[in-house]
Protein backbone atom coordinates (compact mmCIF):
# COMPACT_ATOMS: atom_id res chain seq x y z
CA UNK A 1 0.00 0.00 0.00
CA UNK A 2 3.15 2.20 0.54
CA UNK A 3 4.35 3.63 -2.41
CA UNK A 4 8.41 4.90 -2.58
CA UNK A 5 9.01 8.41 -3.11
CA UNK A 6 12.72 10.03 -3.82
CA UNK A 7 14.16 13.02 -1.92
CA UNK A 8 17.08 14.94 -3.18
CA UNK A 9 18.53 17.63 -1.44
CA UNK A 10 19.37 21.00 -3.46
CA UNK A 11 20.86 24.03 -2.67
CA UNK A 12 18.82 27.30 -3.56
CA UNK A 13 20.24 28.17 -6.51
CA UNK A 14 20.06 28.72 -10.32
CA UNK A 15 20.29 25.57 -12.32
CA UNK A 16 20.15 22.65 -9.55
CA UNK A 17 16.27 21.97 -10.32
CA UNK A 18 17.84 22.00 -14.05
CA UNK A 19 20.35 19.32 -13.20
CA UNK A 20 18.09 17.29 -11.61
CA UNK A 21 15.60 17.06 -14.24
CA UNK A 22 18.22 16.73 -16.81
CA UNK A 23 19.84 13.84 -15.46
CA UNK A 24 16.45 11.98 -15.32
CA UNK A 25 15.57 12.88 -18.23
CA UNK A 26 18.61 11.53 -19.86
CA UNK A 27 18.34 8.57 -18.19
CA UNK A 28 15.27 7.85 -19.37
CA UNK A 29 13.00 8.19 -15.80
CA UNK A 30 10.00 9.85 -16.03
CA UNK A 31 8.58 11.72 -13.37
CA UNK A 32 5.02 11.47 -12.37
CA UNK A 33 4.82 13.91 -9.21
CA UNK A 34 6.69 16.17 -7.77
CA UNK A 35 6.69 19.14 -5.26
CA UNK A 36 9.60 21.17 -4.21
CA UNK A 37 9.67 22.89 -0.92
CA UNK A 38 12.28 25.48 -0.63
CA UNK A 39 13.39 27.33 2.16
CA UNK A 40 15.83 31.00 1.97
CA UNK A 41 18.91 28.12 1.56
CA UNK A 42 18.02 25.19 0.37
CA UNK A 43 15.31 23.04 -1.14
CA UNK A 44 14.10 19.73 -1.14
CA UNK A 45 12.75 17.91 -4.27
CA UNK A 46 10.26 15.20 -3.60
CA UNK A 47 9.75 12.54 -7.19
CA UNK A 48 7.33 9.86 -7.91
CA UNK A 49 8.87 7.83 -10.58
CA UNK A 50 8.50 5.33 -13.16
CA UNK A 51 11.85 3.86 -12.33
CA UNK A 52 12.91 4.24 -8.34
CA UNK A 53 16.35 2.75 -8.49
CA UNK A 54 17.53 4.07 -11.75
CA UNK A 55 16.79 7.43 -10.39
CA UNK A 56 18.80 7.27 -7.45
CA UNK A 57 21.42 5.20 -9.38
CA UNK A 58 22.05 8.14 -11.33
CA UNK A 59 21.76 10.88 -9.28
CA UNK A 60 23.70 9.15 -6.65
CA UNK A 61 26.41 8.78 -9.13
CA UNK A 62 26.18 12.73 -9.70
CA UNK A 63 26.90 13.24 -6.50
CA UNK A 64 23.25 14.21 -5.36
CA UNK A 65 22.45 13.39 -2.00
CA UNK A 66 19.16 11.26 -2.11
CA UNK A 67 16.72 9.48 0.31
CA UNK A 68 13.73 7.25 -0.41
CA UNK A 69 10.76 7.45 1.70
CA UNK A 70 7.72 5.82 2.31
CA UNK A 71 4.21 8.01 1.02
CA UNK A 72 1.09 7.23 0.38
CA UNK A 73 -1.10 7.98 -2.57
CA UNK A 74 -4.51 8.58 -1.69
CA UNK A 75 -7.23 8.53 -4.19
CA UNK A 76 -9.72 11.51 -4.08
CA UNK A 77 -12.78 12.29 -5.08
CA UNK A 78 -12.25 14.80 -8.29
CA UNK A 79 -15.50 17.50 -6.29
CA UNK A 80 -15.72 20.26 -3.78
CA UNK A 81 -15.27 18.65 -0.52
CA UNK A 82 -13.36 15.61 -1.70
CA UNK A 83 -10.09 16.22 -0.03
CA UNK A 84 -11.88 17.80 3.07
CA UNK A 85 -13.62 14.47 3.58
CA UNK A 86 -10.01 12.84 4.08
CA UNK A 87 -8.24 15.36 6.28
CA UNK A 88 -11.45 15.16 8.68
CA UNK A 89 -10.76 11.77 8.60
CA UNK A 90 -7.19 12.02 8.94
CA UNK A 91 -7.37 14.64 11.75
CA UNK A 92 -10.20 12.67 13.62
CA UNK A 93 -7.66 9.54 13.94
CA UNK A 94 -5.22 12.34 15.17
CA UNK A 95 -3.12 11.52 12.37
CA UNK A 96 -0.37 14.20 11.23
CA UNK A 97 0.00 15.15 7.92
CA UNK A 98 4.28 16.40 7.39
CA UNK A 99 2.84 17.20 3.80
CA UNK A 100 1.33 16.67 0.72
CA UNK A 101 1.24 17.07 -2.98
CA UNK A 102 -0.92 16.46 -6.20
CA UNK A 103 -0.28 13.84 -8.77
CA UNK A 104 0.24 15.08 -12.46
CA UNK A 105 -2.69 13.01 -13.62
CA UNK A 106 -5.92 12.04 -12.28
CA UNK A 107 -7.12 8.06 -11.66
CA UNK A 108 -9.97 7.83 -13.46
CA UNK A 109 -12.65 10.65 -12.22
CA UNK A 110 -10.32 10.72 -9.10
CA UNK A 111 -7.33 13.30 -8.42
CA UNK A 112 -4.55 11.30 -6.86
CA UNK A 113 -2.71 13.07 -3.92
CA UNK A 114 0.84 12.13 -2.21
CA UNK A 115 0.21 12.33 1.67
CA UNK A 116 3.30 11.51 4.19
CA UNK A 117 2.41 10.95 7.43
CA UNK A 118 4.05 10.52 10.74
CA UNK A 119 2.81 7.04 11.16
CA UNK A 120 2.10 5.56 7.86
CA UNK A 121 0.57 2.04 8.60
CA UNK A 122 -1.97 3.81 11.03
CA UNK A 123 -2.57 6.11 8.10
CA UNK A 124 -2.99 3.36 6.38
CA UNK A 125 -5.00 1.36 8.48
CA UNK A 126 -7.21 4.33 9.16
CA UNK A 127 -8.23 5.55 5.71
CA UNK A 128 -9.04 1.89 4.21
CA UNK A 129 -11.58 0.92 6.99
CA UNK A 130 -13.24 4.43 5.78
CA UNK A 131 -12.87 3.09 2.51
CA UNK A 132 -10.75 5.68 0.70
CA UNK A 133 -8.76 4.15 -2.04
CA UNK A 134 -5.44 3.45 -1.24
CA UNK A 135 -3.33 2.85 -4.79
CA UNK A 136 -0.68 0.34 -4.94
CA UNK A 137 3.05 1.35 -5.34
CA UNK A 138 3.25 -0.53 -8.91
CA UNK A 139 0.03 0.95 -10.12
CA UNK A 140 1.28 4.70 -9.50
CA UNK A 141 4.77 4.13 -10.45
CA UNK A 142 3.07 2.82 -14.47
CA UNK A 143 -0.22 5.45 -14.11
CA UNK B 1 60.99 0.55 14.58
CA UNK B 2 63.77 2.83 15.80
CA UNK B 3 65.98 4.08 12.69
CA UNK B 4 68.69 5.57 14.32
CA UNK B 5 68.72 4.12 17.85
CA UNK B 6 71.50 6.08 18.93
CA UNK B 7 70.55 9.31 18.42
CA UNK B 8 66.77 9.37 19.19
CA UNK B 9 66.69 7.08 21.96
CA UNK B 10 70.01 9.61 23.60
CA UNK B 11 69.94 10.46 27.44
CA UNK B 12 68.36 13.67 27.48
CA UNK B 13 71.99 15.54 29.37
CA UNK B 14 73.81 13.98 26.00
CA UNK B 15 70.97 15.08 23.86
CA UNK B 16 71.12 18.76 25.35
CA UNK B 17 74.92 18.66 25.32
CA UNK B 18 74.98 17.84 21.59
CA UNK B 19 72.27 20.47 20.91
CA UNK B 20 74.19 23.52 22.60
CA UNK B 21 77.55 22.55 20.67
CA UNK B 22 75.41 22.61 17.73
CA UNK B 23 73.38 25.58 18.56
CA UNK B 24 76.83 27.73 19.16
CA UNK B 25 78.20 26.21 15.74
CA UNK B 26 75.32 27.28 14.06
CA UNK B 27 74.97 30.82 15.61
CA UNK B 28 78.65 31.57 14.83
CA UNK B 29 78.34 30.58 11.30
CA UNK B 30 74.95 32.52 10.57
CA UNK B 31 76.54 35.92 12.56
CA UNK B 32 79.73 35.63 10.52
CA UNK B 33 77.93 35.00 6.98
CA UNK B 34 74.33 36.82 7.08
CA UNK B 35 74.11 40.24 7.11
CA UNK B 36 70.80 40.18 8.35
CA UNK B 37 71.08 38.11 11.26
CA UNK B 38 74.46 40.00 12.34
CA UNK B 39 72.59 43.09 12.34
CA UNK B 40 69.72 41.47 14.41
CA UNK B 41 72.23 39.86 16.76
CA UNK B 42 74.02 43.13 17.82
CA UNK B 43 70.72 45.09 17.89
CA UNK B 44 69.80 42.64 20.56
CA UNK B 45 72.84 42.82 22.25
CA UNK B 46 73.54 39.10 22.62
CA UNK B 47 77.03 37.88 20.44
CA UNK B 48 76.85 34.18 19.78
CA UNK B 49 80.07 34.07 22.44
CA UNK B 50 77.19 34.59 24.83
CA UNK B 51 75.21 31.85 24.53
CA UNK B 52 76.46 29.04 27.19
CA UNK B 53 72.88 27.02 27.56
CA UNK B 54 70.65 25.93 26.12
CA UNK B 55 68.36 28.29 27.91
CA UNK B 56 70.46 31.49 26.78
CA UNK B 57 68.30 30.58 23.07
CA UNK B 58 65.70 32.65 24.93
CA UNK B 59 67.56 35.80 24.51
CA UNK B 60 68.25 35.98 20.95
CA UNK B 61 66.13 37.55 18.45
CA UNK B 62 63.03 35.81 16.65
CA UNK B 63 62.88 35.60 12.82
CA UNK B 64 59.57 35.71 10.73
CA UNK B 65 58.00 35.05 7.53
CA UNK B 66 58.25 38.17 6.72
CA UNK B 67 62.02 38.20 7.60
CA UNK B 68 62.66 35.25 4.76
CA UNK B 69 59.94 37.16 2.39
CA UNK B 70 62.07 40.87 3.13
CA UNK B 71 65.37 38.76 2.15
CA UNK B 72 63.83 36.67 -1.14
CA UNK B 73 65.21 34.74 -2.58
CA UNK B 74 68.25 33.85 -1.75
CA UNK B 75 69.48 36.60 1.45
CA UNK B 76 69.18 34.33 4.03
CA UNK B 77 71.08 31.43 2.59
CA UNK B 78 74.95 31.03 4.18
CA UNK B 79 76.54 29.22 1.81
CA UNK B 80 77.46 30.31 -2.05
CA UNK B 81 75.18 29.04 -4.56
CA UNK B 82 77.45 26.47 -5.96
CA UNK B 83 76.89 24.43 -3.09
CA UNK B 84 73.59 24.65 -2.68
CA UNK B 85 71.94 21.30 -4.61
CA UNK B 86 68.43 22.03 -4.40
CA UNK B 87 65.88 25.00 -4.03
CA UNK B 88 62.21 24.59 -2.77
CA UNK B 89 59.57 27.34 -2.39
CA UNK B 90 56.75 27.53 -0.12
CA UNK B 91 52.94 28.40 -1.04
CA UNK B 92 52.82 31.92 -0.64
CA UNK B 93 49.15 32.80 -0.53
CA UNK B 94 49.87 36.58 -0.14
CA UNK B 95 52.78 38.30 -1.10
CA UNK B 96 56.11 36.51 -2.31
CA UNK B 97 56.81 32.61 -1.68
CA UNK B 98 59.20 32.02 0.80
CA UNK B 99 62.45 30.00 -0.88
CA UNK B 100 64.70 27.60 0.72
CA UNK B 101 68.04 25.78 0.16
CA UNK B 102 69.81 22.88 0.71
CA UNK B 103 73.85 21.72 0.42
CA UNK B 104 74.10 18.15 -0.30
CA UNK B 105 74.54 17.09 3.36
CA UNK B 106 70.85 19.23 4.14
CA UNK B 107 69.61 16.53 1.52
CA UNK B 108 71.10 13.31 3.15
CA UNK B 109 69.79 14.69 7.10
CA UNK B 110 66.43 15.62 5.07
CA UNK B 111 66.65 11.71 4.18
CA UNK B 112 67.86 10.59 7.58
CA UNK B 113 64.92 12.55 9.33
CA UNK B 114 62.25 11.24 6.55
CA UNK B 115 63.99 7.40 7.22
CA UNK B 116 62.89 8.21 10.71
CA UNK B 117 59.94 8.86 10.33
CA UNK B 118 59.03 6.12 8.10
CA UNK B 119 60.44 3.97 10.13
CA UNK B 120 58.51 5.35 13.70
CA UNK B 121 55.22 4.72 11.33
CA UNK B 122 56.18 1.12 10.94
CA UNK B 123 57.70 1.24 7.27
CA UNK B 124 60.23 -0.98 6.28
CA UNK B 125 62.12 -1.83 3.40
CA UNK B 126 59.75 -4.38 1.59
CA UNK B 127 56.78 -2.01 2.04
CA UNK B 128 55.25 0.06 -1.41
CA UNK B 129 54.83 3.53 -0.59
CA UNK B 130 52.17 4.94 -2.66
CA UNK B 131 53.57 8.92 -2.22
CA UNK B 132 50.71 11.38 -3.33
CA UNK B 133 52.18 14.68 -1.68
CA UNK B 134 52.66 16.85 -4.71
CA UNK B 135 56.14 16.63 -6.16
CA UNK B 136 57.65 20.14 -6.97
CA UNK B 137 58.37 23.57 -5.55
CA UNK B 138 56.37 21.71 -2.50
CA UNK B 139 59.03 19.73 -0.02
CA UNK B 140 55.99 17.02 0.70
CA UNK B 141 56.48 15.10 -2.41
CA UNK B 142 60.22 14.80 -2.73
CA UNK B 143 60.89 14.93 1.13
CA UNK B 144 59.12 11.89 1.96
CA UNK B 145 59.95 10.35 -1.17
CA UNK B 146 64.49 10.51 -0.63
CA UNK B 147 62.99 9.04 3.09
CA UNK B 148 61.48 6.26 1.15
CA UNK B 149 64.66 5.59 -1.14
CA UNK B 150 67.12 5.66 2.16
CA UNK B 151 64.94 3.27 4.30
CA UNK B 152 65.00 1.64 1.15
CA UNK B 153 61.32 0.67 0.51
CA UNK B 154 59.69 0.99 -2.94
CA UNK B 155 58.46 4.37 -3.56
CA UNK B 156 55.81 5.01 -6.19
CA UNK B 157 56.11 8.97 -7.07
CA UNK B 158 52.14 9.37 -7.41
CA UNK B 159 52.14 13.04 -6.64
CA UNK B 160 48.98 14.60 -5.99
CA UNK B 161 45.80 14.66 -8.81
CA UNK B 162 44.26 12.29 -11.07
CA UNK B 163 42.21 10.10 -8.40
CA UNK B 164 41.08 7.48 -10.18
CA UNK B 165 44.32 6.61 -11.59
CA UNK B 166 45.76 6.42 -8.21
CA UNK B 167 43.35 4.04 -6.82
CA UNK B 168 44.03 1.85 -9.70
CA UNK B 169 47.72 1.86 -8.94
CA UNK B 170 46.95 1.51 -5.52
CA UNK B 171 45.19 -1.94 -6.31
CA UNK B 172 47.42 -3.25 -9.11
CA UNK B 173 51.05 -2.42 -7.38
CA UNK B 174 49.46 -3.10 -3.94
CA UNK B 175 50.53 -0.24 -2.11
CA UNK B 176 51.05 -0.46 1.42
CA UNK B 177 51.65 2.72 2.60
CA UNK B 178 50.06 6.02 1.56
CA UNK B 179 50.83 8.97 1.99
CA UNK B 180 49.02 12.88 1.65
CA UNK B 181 47.45 15.19 2.79
CA UNK B 182 44.39 13.94 5.02
CA UNK B 183 41.60 15.17 3.35
CA UNK B 184 42.93 13.78 0.10
CA UNK B 185 42.93 10.55 1.76
CA UNK B 186 39.15 10.70 2.47
CA UNK B 187 39.01 11.91 -1.14
CA UNK B 188 40.29 8.74 -2.19
CA UNK B 189 38.21 6.90 -0.10
CA UNK B 190 35.53 8.57 -2.00
CA UNK B 191 36.66 8.02 -5.32
CA UNK B 192 37.09 4.47 -4.88
CA UNK B 193 33.69 3.77 -3.44
CA UNK B 194 32.59 5.40 -6.56
CA UNK B 195 34.24 3.47 -8.66
CA UNK B 196 33.32 0.34 -6.93
CA UNK B 197 36.77 -0.96 -4.82
CA UNK B 198 36.68 -1.40 -1.60
CA UNK B 199 39.67 -0.08 0.89
CA UNK B 200 39.49 -3.33 2.86
CA UNK B 201 40.69 -5.55 -0.08
CA UNK B 202 43.36 -3.50 -0.75
CA UNK B 203 47.13 -4.34 1.00
CA UNK B 204 47.14 -0.86 2.17
CA UNK B 205 48.38 -1.22 5.87
CA UNK B 206 49.54 2.42 7.66
CA UNK B 207 48.81 6.15 5.96
CA UNK B 208 51.11 8.69 6.79
CA UNK B 209 49.47 12.52 6.75
CA UNK B 210 50.32 16.01 6.89
CA UNK B 211 50.53 19.03 5.52
CA UNK B 212 47.43 20.34 6.24
CA UNK B 213 45.82 20.68 9.86
CA UNK B 214 43.54 17.38 10.83
CA UNK B 215 41.76 15.77 14.55
CA UNK B 216 41.28 12.87 16.25
CA UNK B 217 38.16 12.19 14.44
CA UNK B 218 39.38 12.63 11.13
CA UNK B 219 42.04 9.84 12.33
CA UNK B 220 38.95 7.60 13.25
CA UNK B 221 37.37 8.19 10.02
CA UNK B 222 40.18 7.45 8.32
CA UNK B 223 40.84 4.75 9.70
CA UNK B 224 37.74 3.43 9.60
CA UNK B 225 36.96 4.36 5.67
CA UNK B 226 40.71 2.88 4.08
CA UNK B 227 41.11 0.33 7.01
CA UNK B 228 44.64 1.50 7.72
CA UNK B 229 46.61 3.14 10.68
CA UNK B 230 46.73 6.77 9.94
CA UNK B 231 49.68 8.68 11.87
CA UNK B 232 50.41 12.09 11.62
CA UNK B 233 53.42 14.04 9.99
CA UNK B 234 54.68 17.53 10.82
CA UNK B 235 56.96 19.90 9.00
CA UNK B 236 57.52 23.02 7.10
CA UNK B 237 60.11 24.18 4.33
CA UNK B 238 61.16 26.52 6.31
CA UNK B 239 62.82 23.94 9.09
CA UNK B 240 63.60 21.46 6.33
CA UNK B 241 60.34 20.03 5.00
CA UNK B 242 58.62 16.76 6.53
CA UNK B 243 60.16 14.97 8.81
CA UNK B 244 60.81 17.84 11.72
CA UNK B 245 58.17 14.85 13.76
CA UNK B 246 56.40 12.59 13.45
CA UNK B 247 54.08 10.41 15.85
CA UNK B 248 55.59 6.78 16.68
CA UNK B 249 52.70 3.92 15.78
CA UNK B 250 53.44 2.65 19.89
CA UNK B 251 51.80 5.28 21.35
CA UNK B 252 50.17 7.71 18.42
CA UNK B 253 50.12 10.24 20.96
CA UNK B 254 52.81 13.75 19.99
CA UNK B 255 55.08 13.65 17.66
CA UNK B 256 58.72 13.36 18.22
CA UNK B 257 60.52 16.08 16.75
CA UNK B 258 64.29 15.23 15.91
CA UNK B 259 66.01 17.47 18.65
CA UNK B 260 69.59 16.55 17.61
CA UNK B 261 68.58 18.85 14.27
CA UNK B 262 65.89 21.05 15.59
CA UNK B 263 65.52 22.85 18.65
CA UNK B 264 61.74 23.42 19.67
CA UNK B 265 60.04 26.10 21.68
CA UNK B 266 56.84 27.49 22.94
CA UNK B 267 55.85 31.13 23.36
CA UNK B 268 53.16 33.05 23.74
CA UNK B 269 52.18 34.28 20.50
CA UNK B 270 51.58 37.96 21.69
CA UNK B 271 54.03 38.43 24.24
CA UNK B 272 56.85 36.26 22.55
CA UNK B 273 57.73 34.75 26.14
CA UNK B 274 58.42 30.93 26.26
CA UNK B 275 55.98 28.86 27.94
CA UNK B 276 57.10 26.02 30.10
CA UNK B 277 56.38 22.41 28.90
CA UNK B 278 52.54 21.42 28.64
CA UNK B 279 51.42 24.80 28.05
CA UNK B 280 49.49 25.55 24.11
CA UNK B 281 51.48 28.57 22.33
CA UNK B 282 53.51 29.19 19.10
CA UNK B 283 55.84 26.54 18.31
CA UNK B 284 59.37 28.11 16.99
CA UNK B 285 62.45 26.05 15.77
CA UNK B 286 65.88 26.57 15.90
CA UNK B 287 67.61 24.38 13.54
CA UNK B 288 71.38 23.25 14.70
CA UNK B 289 72.80 20.98 11.47
CA UNK B 290 71.08 22.79 8.45
CA UNK B 291 73.95 24.39 6.18
CA UNK B 292 72.36 25.98 3.29
CA UNK B 293 69.21 27.30 4.82
CA UNK B 294 69.66 27.50 9.09
CA UNK B 295 67.30 29.35 11.32
CA UNK B 296 67.09 30.81 14.34
CA UNK B 297 64.03 30.92 16.55
CA UNK B 298 62.08 30.69 13.68
CA UNK B 299 58.11 31.55 14.88
CA UNK B 300 56.19 28.87 12.84
CA UNK B 301 52.80 30.13 13.49
CA UNK B 302 52.13 26.94 14.75
CA UNK B 303 49.88 25.95 17.79
CA UNK B 304 51.27 23.26 19.96
CA UNK B 305 52.06 21.56 23.48
CA UNK B 306 55.33 20.45 23.79
CA UNK B 307 55.32 17.18 26.40
CA UNK B 308 58.86 16.07 27.87
CA UNK B 309 57.58 13.16 28.79
CA UNK B 310 59.16 9.56 28.31
CA UNK B 311 57.36 7.53 26.04
CA UNK B 312 56.56 3.73 25.31
CA UNK B 313 57.96 3.28 21.84
CA UNK B 314 61.71 4.02 23.75
CA UNK B 315 62.77 7.62 22.20
CA UNK B 316 63.64 10.12 24.29
CA UNK B 317 62.69 12.65 21.94
CA UNK B 318 60.25 15.05 23.44
CA UNK B 319 56.92 15.15 21.91
CA UNK B 320 54.69 17.79 20.69
CA UNK B 321 50.76 17.91 20.37
CA UNK B 322 49.31 17.97 17.16
CA UNK B 323 48.96 21.09 15.25
CA UNK B 324 45.65 22.49 16.73
CA UNK B 325 45.58 25.69 14.66
CA UNK B 326 47.89 28.75 13.21
CA UNK B 327 47.88 31.63 15.30
CA UNK B 328 47.90 34.04 12.02
CA UNK B 329 44.44 31.74 11.30
CA UNK B 330 43.18 32.99 14.35
CA UNK B 331 39.62 34.84 13.09
CA UNK B 332 38.72 37.28 15.72
CA UNK B 333 34.71 37.48 15.58
CA UNK B 334 32.98 40.13 17.60
CA UNK B 335 36.09 39.93 19.95
CA UNK B 336 36.41 36.02 20.34
CA UNK B 337 38.99 34.40 19.03
CA UNK B 338 37.98 31.07 17.09
CA UNK B 339 40.30 28.73 15.60
CA UNK B 340 38.64 27.14 12.35
CA UNK B 341 39.63 23.61 14.18
CA UNK B 342 37.49 24.34 16.91
CA UNK B 343 34.90 24.50 14.76
CA UNK B 344 36.16 21.68 12.72
CA UNK B 345 36.11 19.77 16.12
CA UNK B 346 32.54 21.09 17.09
CA UNK B 347 31.19 19.36 13.91
CA UNK B 348 33.21 16.20 14.28
CA UNK B 349 30.87 15.71 17.06
CA UNK B 350 27.76 16.27 15.30
CA UNK B 351 27.07 12.64 14.01
CA UNK B 352 26.64 12.21 10.45
CA UNK B 353 28.44 15.21 10.12
CA UNK B 354 31.96 15.07 7.44
CA UNK B 355 34.83 16.66 8.21
CA UNK B 356 34.61 19.40 4.95
CA UNK B 357 33.66 22.84 5.78
CA UNK B 358 33.79 26.20 4.66
CA UNK B 359 34.18 29.12 7.41
CA UNK B 360 32.93 32.27 5.75
CA UNK B 361 33.39 35.41 7.93
CA UNK B 362 32.12 38.82 6.33
CA UNK B 363 31.15 42.30 8.27
CA UNK B 364 27.49 43.69 8.16
CA UNK B 365 27.11 47.22 8.91
CA UNK B 366 29.53 46.77 11.92
CA UNK B 367 28.90 43.39 12.85
CA UNK B 368 31.04 40.48 11.99
CA UNK B 369 29.19 37.48 10.66
CA UNK B 370 30.22 33.89 10.48
CA UNK B 371 28.71 31.64 8.12
CA UNK B 372 29.37 27.71 8.62
CA UNK B 373 29.15 25.61 5.23
CA UNK B 374 28.40 22.26 6.09
CA UNK B 375 28.06 19.11 3.26
CA UNK B 376 23.96 17.24 3.66
CA UNK B 377 25.58 13.83 3.00
CA UNK B 378 22.74 10.76 2.67
CA UNK B 379 22.69 9.86 6.83
CA UNK B 380 22.15 13.67 7.69
CA UNK B 381 19.57 14.15 5.01
CA UNK B 382 15.68 14.11 5.72
CA UNK B 383 12.73 14.78 3.64
CA UNK B 384 11.34 17.02 5.91
CA UNK B 385 12.33 21.17 6.47
CA UNK B 386 12.02 21.05 9.76
CA UNK B 387 14.51 18.36 10.34
CA UNK B 388 17.37 20.01 8.15
CA UNK B 389 16.06 23.40 9.95
CA UNK B 390 16.29 21.42 13.37
CA UNK B 391 19.97 20.14 11.82
CA UNK B 392 21.38 23.41 11.25
CA UNK B 393 20.27 25.37 14.66
CA UNK B 394 22.04 22.46 16.49
CA UNK B 395 24.97 22.82 15.01
CA UNK B 396 24.18 26.89 15.43
CA UNK B 397 23.97 26.04 18.73
CA UNK B 398 26.79 23.98 20.09
CA UNK B 399 29.01 26.54 18.23
CA UNK B 400 27.50 29.15 20.18
CA UNK B 401 27.72 27.16 23.86
CA UNK B 402 31.35 25.77 23.15
CA UNK B 403 33.16 29.00 21.22
CA UNK B 404 30.72 31.53 22.56
CA UNK B 405 30.48 33.19 19.42
CA UNK B 406 27.25 33.41 16.93
CA UNK B 407 27.35 31.03 13.84
CA UNK B 408 24.55 30.81 10.99
CA UNK B 409 25.23 27.21 9.19
CA UNK B 410 24.60 26.93 5.58
CA UNK B 411 23.59 23.42 4.19
CA UNK B 412 25.19 22.79 1.11
CA UNK B 413 25.13 19.79 -1.46
CA UNK B 414 27.70 16.56 -1.23
CA UNK B 415 30.93 17.50 -2.59
CA UNK B 416 30.25 21.07 -2.47
CA UNK B 417 33.42 21.69 -0.43
CA UNK B 418 36.91 21.52 -1.42
CA UNK B 419 38.91 18.07 -1.18
CA UNK B 420 42.24 19.44 -1.21
CA UNK B 421 44.88 17.72 -2.73
CA UNK B 422 47.75 20.60 -1.26
CA UNK B 423 46.34 22.84 1.40
CA UNK B 424 42.03 23.24 1.29
CA UNK B 425 40.92 26.30 1.81
CA UNK B 426 38.95 26.42 4.74
CA UNK B 427 38.10 30.27 5.12
CA UNK B 428 36.98 33.06 3.51
CA UNK B 429 37.27 36.22 5.19
CA UNK B 430 35.31 38.87 3.72
CA UNK B 431 35.88 41.85 5.54
CA UNK B 432 37.27 44.76 4.83
CA UNK B 433 38.48 46.49 7.51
Amino acid sequence: MKVDQISVFLENKPGALAEVTRILGESGVNIRALSLADTKDFGILRLIVNDKEKAKEVLDRKGFTVRKTEVVAVEVPDRPGGLADIMRILAEADINVEYLYAFVQQSGENAIIIFRFDETDRAIAVLSEKKVRILEGKKVYTL
Amino acid sequence: MIWNEEFETLPREALEALQLKRLVSTLERVYATVPFYKKKFDESGVKPSAVKSLKDLQRLPFTTKSDLRDNYPFGLFTVPLEQVVRIHASSGTTGKQTVVGYTQRDIETWSEVMARSLAACGVRKNDIIHNSYGYGLFTGGLGIHYGAEKLGASVIPMSGGNSKRQVIIMQDFGSTVLTCTPSFALYLAEVAAEMGVDFKKLKLRVGIFGAEPWSERMRDEIERKLNIQALDIYGLSEVIGPGVSIECIEAKRGLHIFEDHFVPEIIDPQSGKVLPYGEKGELVFTTVTKEAFPLVRYRTRDISVLYPEPCKCGRTLVRMERVSGRSDDMLIIRGVNVFPSQIESVLMNVKGVEPYYLLIVDRKGNLDTLEVHVEVNESLFSDEVKDLQALGRKIEKEIKDLLGVTAGVKLVEPKALQRSEGKAQRVIDRRKI
